[in-house]
């Protein structure tokens, strides 16, 4: 049995790949933070388990950190955030989601294929999962460029805050504590801070889309 | 007592401070005090360093050597004139209600804290602590470039948010690659996230990973840079913000983060033994420094031609990093340094001659002469001196990087030429009717702070001139640093 | 070949047609339940066949001999498909006919005759139901094929029995590229068998319907020779699935033995999965037409993905 444990975390690798497509075609905002929520639980999951394989114990308070930070205070300050806006129910348009999917693939090619020279030199357990967490990031960085509403924009961010996580936990077992917490603490400022800035742009604009802030572009 | 925890640990107390005072009448004062405390903290280590040369503090997680010491005075400098100058600026904000006392308080405050991100991280030896201060940094700064909380202002700071958040995401994943090079290379119970480490065992850092994670971290830190093509936020920022935080912005967030890129460059280079990340900097510093030319000719608003002529710069020096050599570092450091205290003095002028014509539209603002022959003196001085007119310094560092591009890299000469003269051409053009023709404003309630553009000027004619010889040693150390040695 | 295959092999198919319409039913009835409606008894799909074979089966003027064979065509096309799936046994002297891309092929006859026979008559919701059924299919089998490959990469082969025993009986490992292609799976399982998100097994409301709307003209025996081969088709793609990723419990070719637990194995199986059905059916909405090419290339996409992961993480 115990050789499955490492098999875990590519399963848990290949759910946060999955869940990173699902909210990149998912049109209502709150099932994204759904679906941000599970990713964060899955990246806790995949950290606990390369703890435990590897008897790193750093490994288990950042897995704590996440589950803290990403699956509970986060996802209820966003769920907080779309009620005091009240966009809870607010679905975006997305133009042709195969279409989007496509370049998706694209970018998930381009990431194994940047990540398989690289992950060869590792010796963790994890290691085969870099390419999935650089796959990752770039499809948040995608989500990020394809959506018109700053909520789902933030989550983008958030997700590719992940990602990174899941980068760190795959190539070298975590950075080192202090600076995680560092990250965690800037994550955290950042989504008071974006928070903020919403009640700002809607008093501003009258709306939450950020298509409405085009004034500042190139003649 | 080390000078180093007063290098920021001022700047961090005027933060919690001013968090508290910073509406009051005297805050002000107050910032102005906390950055020229800073500054004198600065001198001390300075001073410091050059008796003894390089120099660990905190258990090796701050390092200060020649290269960034400089660059801790640089900002410490440009921040305390930067606070005085925005003494009156602001009171004038103020006065035409742009700014309210919770504003301001978040402006000091924030000022102070921007600050120390910035000091912190030039002088950190960790890896990981300089990409959470660059985070840091932009958090401050995003703030600070929303502080009119105009629709403009929020809508340049969420862009500035977004591409510097998705960016440094890419320095982060370079990071994370570089630990896990170093990881296979340095013993157990050693922090391989330290720079110092890491650069003693650079030779042996496997060759695939580090260079692409200095890909990653060029794409990241680059765009904090401003380097074409992830740029797009840089002009925003500066045109909407208030103007001491452009001129904090071109002149001290910029070198910092390019500072970054050189660290993790030589560490590139020593695992490499190629010219990889160099050819990279020539690159991308090429394509800038053209782009930024083309698009500043473009321009009507005076912040964002002069925040495009930021990239210009910003492409030229890493174009002159790329190239290598003791000359090329040289020149860029020189670059850098008079690149920061020119642009910020035409970034005080500038703010002095909007609030006079109440726009920053170009073709608003006529006749600075006429009005506060100060203002128009030093704008038009200024520009001089950034275009590279001798005798100001910035003439002296493009000559060298133009010699040392046409000896190693003579098809980028023609290229870095013309940009230089349309730059030249279209900036003059501009500056002139504002400088000199007619107009019917009248002078503003408060006098200007004039004294820091003057300074500045000053410093980069006598740059140009004359490099004392203590600054001149410590530019050679500096340019060994960067080329590896 | 062996007596204990060629046993096996019947067993098979004597299963599959036995069993096919009562896992129709155990649907029906665990749908009705869940939407809170009397639920018709477990062996009425038995009782329908057995009303429609008995009935005259009356066919149009127009109808050319296509209109008259498609119902056997279709019948004998998924007789086949469920002889080569292994579902009690990978012992199957027939799954050498039929690797796993015939079996995509296998399906596709079927589709293309009963999409034929539908325009056959020339009526308006045959030629309708025509084309919504192959641009189903159109997306559909690209996606099954790539969810197939899945399990080939997996176990070298493209022969169902064998990616069977490799998944059964080696030693047990969690493939995650198997994850992407169970849910791939799922969707075109929904599309293909037309049930809810995509098609609604139970309505002939002409806007909406696909399926009904191609056998609209079939009565009597062919009538019930269709139904029997959807429900022979619910039962090949869910034993697909079984085979596929829950594979425990097939009997081996060297032990024959264990077909005697196969078939309880099966029967437990295809309860659960059916219930599902009929939970995932009850809970979804029917989707619009034009939204299904984007769901089925979800499908595809995500097997692809299914693919690049196995190609990274086995690497």
């Amino acid at each position: 049995m115990n050789a499955l444990i490492p098999q875990l975390i590519n399963l848990f690798a290949a759910v946060i790949l999955i869940l990173a497509f699902a909210m990149l075609s998912q049109r209502r905002i709150l099932n994204l933070i759904h679906l941000y929520t599970w990713q964060g639980l899955a990246v806790v999951g995949s950290t606990t388990v390369v703890a435990y394989v590897t008897d790193q114990h750093h490994l288990y308070y950042s897995a704590a950190l996440t589950m803290a930070l990403k699956v509970i205070l986060i996802p209820w300050m966003l769920h907080r955030l779309i009620n005091r806006l009240n966009v809870r129910w607010d679905i975006e348009t997305l133009v042709n989601i195969p279409t989007l999917m496509i370049v998706g693939i694209a970018l998930v090619v381009f990431a194994f294929n940047v990540a398989l020279p690289i992950s060869r030199f590792s010796e963790t357990v994890a290691h085969g999962t870099l390419g999935i967490a650089l796959a990752c990031v770039l499809l948040s960085f995608l989500m990020m460029i394809t959506r018109a509403k700053a909520v789902p924009q933030v989550i983008g961010f958030l997700a590719m805050e992940n990602a990174l996580f899941l980068a760190a936990t795959s190539a070298t077992y975590g950075m080192p504590m202090v600076v995680e917490l560092g990250i965690a603490l800037d994550v955290l400022v950042g989504i008071l801070i974006m928070g903020v800035f919403m009640f700002q742009i809607r008093e501003q604009f009258d709306s939450l889309d950020i298509s409405h802030l085009e004034k500042l572009k190139e003649d | 007592m080390n000078a180093l925890y007063f290098v920021f640990g001022i700047p961090l107390l005027g933060g919690l401070v001013l968090a508290l005072v910073g509406h009051r009448s005297y805050a002000r004062d107050l910032n102005v005090a906390f950055s020229t405390g800073s500054f004198i903290a600065a001198c001390f280590l300075s001073v410091q360093v050059i008796d003894h040369g390089p120099m660990f503090a905190m258990d090796k997680q701050f390092l200060i050597d020649p290269l960034n010491v400089f660059l801790v005075s640089l900002t410490a400098f440009v921040g305390m004139t930067t606070a005085i100058f925005s003494r009156p600026y602001m009171r004038v904000e103020e006065d035409h209600g742009k700014m309210t006392p919770s504003r301001m308080r978040l402006y000091h405050s924030m000022y102070q804290f921007f600050a120390v991100t910035m000091l912190v991280a030039l002088t950190t030896n960790n890896l990981g602590t300089l990409w959470v201060t660059m985070e840091a940094a932009t958090l401050t700064t995003v703030l600070l470039v929303s502080v009119y909380r105009t629709p403009a202002s929020l809508e340049a700071a969420w862009k500035y948010f977004i591409l510097c958040g998705v960016g440094l995401a890419q320095a982060l994943f370079g990071t994370i690659l570089l630990y896990m090079a170093a990881d296979r290379v340095i013993p157990e119970g050693v922090d391989a996230l330290l720079w110092s480490n890491l650069n003693v065992v650079k030779g042996q850092l496997n060759p695939t990973i580090m260079s692409v994670a200095f890909v990653f971290l060029l794409l990241g830190y680059g765009t904090k840079v401003g380097l074409v093509p992830v740029h797009n936020w840089l002009p925003d920022a500066h045109a909407e913000g208030p103007t001491p935080i452009s001129a904090v912005l071109s002149g001290l967030l910029l070198n910092v983060a390019l500072y970054a890129v050189l660290r993790f460059k030589v560490l590139t280079d020593g695992a490499l033994q190629s010219n990889f990340a160099g050819n990279l900097l020539i690159g991308f510093g090429l394509l800038s420094v053209v782009a930024a030319a083309f698009f500043l000719s473009r321009q009507k608003d005076v912040k964002r031609m002069f925040a495009y002529s930021s990239i210009e710069h910003m492409g030229l020096m890493t174009f002159a990093f790329g190239l290598g050599g003791p000359v090329a570092n040289f020149a860029g450091l020189l670059h850098m340094t008079l690149h920061s205290l020119i642009k910020s003095a035409i970034f005080f002028s500038v703010g002095h001659a909007t609030q006079k014509a109440g726009s920053q539209i170009m073709d608003d603002i006529r006749g600075l002469m006429k009005v506060s022959p100060t203002v128009g003196w030093g704008l038009m001085l200024g520009t001089l001196a950034i275009l590279g007119m001798p005798p100001f310094g910035v003439f002296a560092s493009e000559f060298l990087i133009l010699t040392t591009a046409m000896r190693d890299l003579p098809w980028a000469t023609p290229f870095l030429l013309l940009a230089l003269g349309v730059a030249f051409a279209s900036i003059f053009s501009r500056v002139q009717p504002m400088v000199f023709g007619d107009t019917v404003l009248k002078p503003l309630e408060h006098p200007p702070a004039l004294l820091p553009v003057f300074v500045h000027l000053a410093l980069g004619l006598m740059l140009g001139l004359y490099i004392p010889p203590y600054l001149n040693a410590w530019y050679l150390q500096a340019a060994l640093l960067i080329g590896g040695q | 070949m062996s007596i204990s295959g060629f046993l096996s092999q019947l067993l098979a198919i004597i299963v599959a047609l036995v069993l096919a319409p009562l896992l129709m039913g155990w649907v029906n009835q665990w749908r009705a339940w869940l939407q809170n409606r009397t639920a018709p008894g477990l062996l009425q799909p038995y009782r329908m066949l057995n009303k429609l074979f008995h009935k005259e089966s009356i066919v149009a003027e127009t109808a050319s001999p296509i209109f008259r064979l498609a119902p056997y065509i279709v019948f004998g096309c998924m007789v086949l498909a469920c002889a080569i799936i292994p579902t009690l046994s990978t012992d199957l002297p027939m799954s050498p006919a039929a690797d796993a891309i015939a079996l995509v092929g296998l399906f596709a006859v079927a589709r293309v005759f009963i999409s034929l026979a539908a325009m056959d008559i020339g009526t308006a919701f045959g030629s309708l139901g025509a084309r919504r059924e192959m641009l189903i299919g159109f997306l559909a089998e690209p996606a099954l094929l790539a969810i197939l490959f899945n399990a080939s990469l997996i176990s070298n082969s493209t022969a169902l029995t064998s990616i069977v025993e490799y998944l059964a009986h080696k030693e047990f490992a969690i493939y995650p590229s198997l994850a992407f292609a169970g849910i791939a799976f799922t969707m075109v399982s929904f599309a293909e068998n037309a049930r809810v998100p995509v098609d609604n097994p139970a309505t002939h409301l002409e806007l909406t319907m696909i399926h009904e709307a191609l056998i609209l003209e079939y009565s009597g025996r062919h009538l019930a020779l269709i139904e029997w081969a959807v429900a022979l088709k619910l039962f090949a793609y869910s034993c697909i699935g079984l085979a596929l990723f829950f594979p425990w419990g097939i009997a081996e070719a060297e032990a024959p033995v264990v077909l005697i637990f196969a078939l309880p194995a099966l029967v437990l199986k295809l309860a659960v999965g059916g219930f599902l059905l009929a939970l995932i059916e009850t809970l979804s909405a029917k989707m619009r037409i034009f939204r299904v090419p984007e769901f089925l290339a979800t499908a595809f996409l995500l097997a692809v993905i299914g693919m690049l992961v196995h190609f990274l993480l086995g690497a």
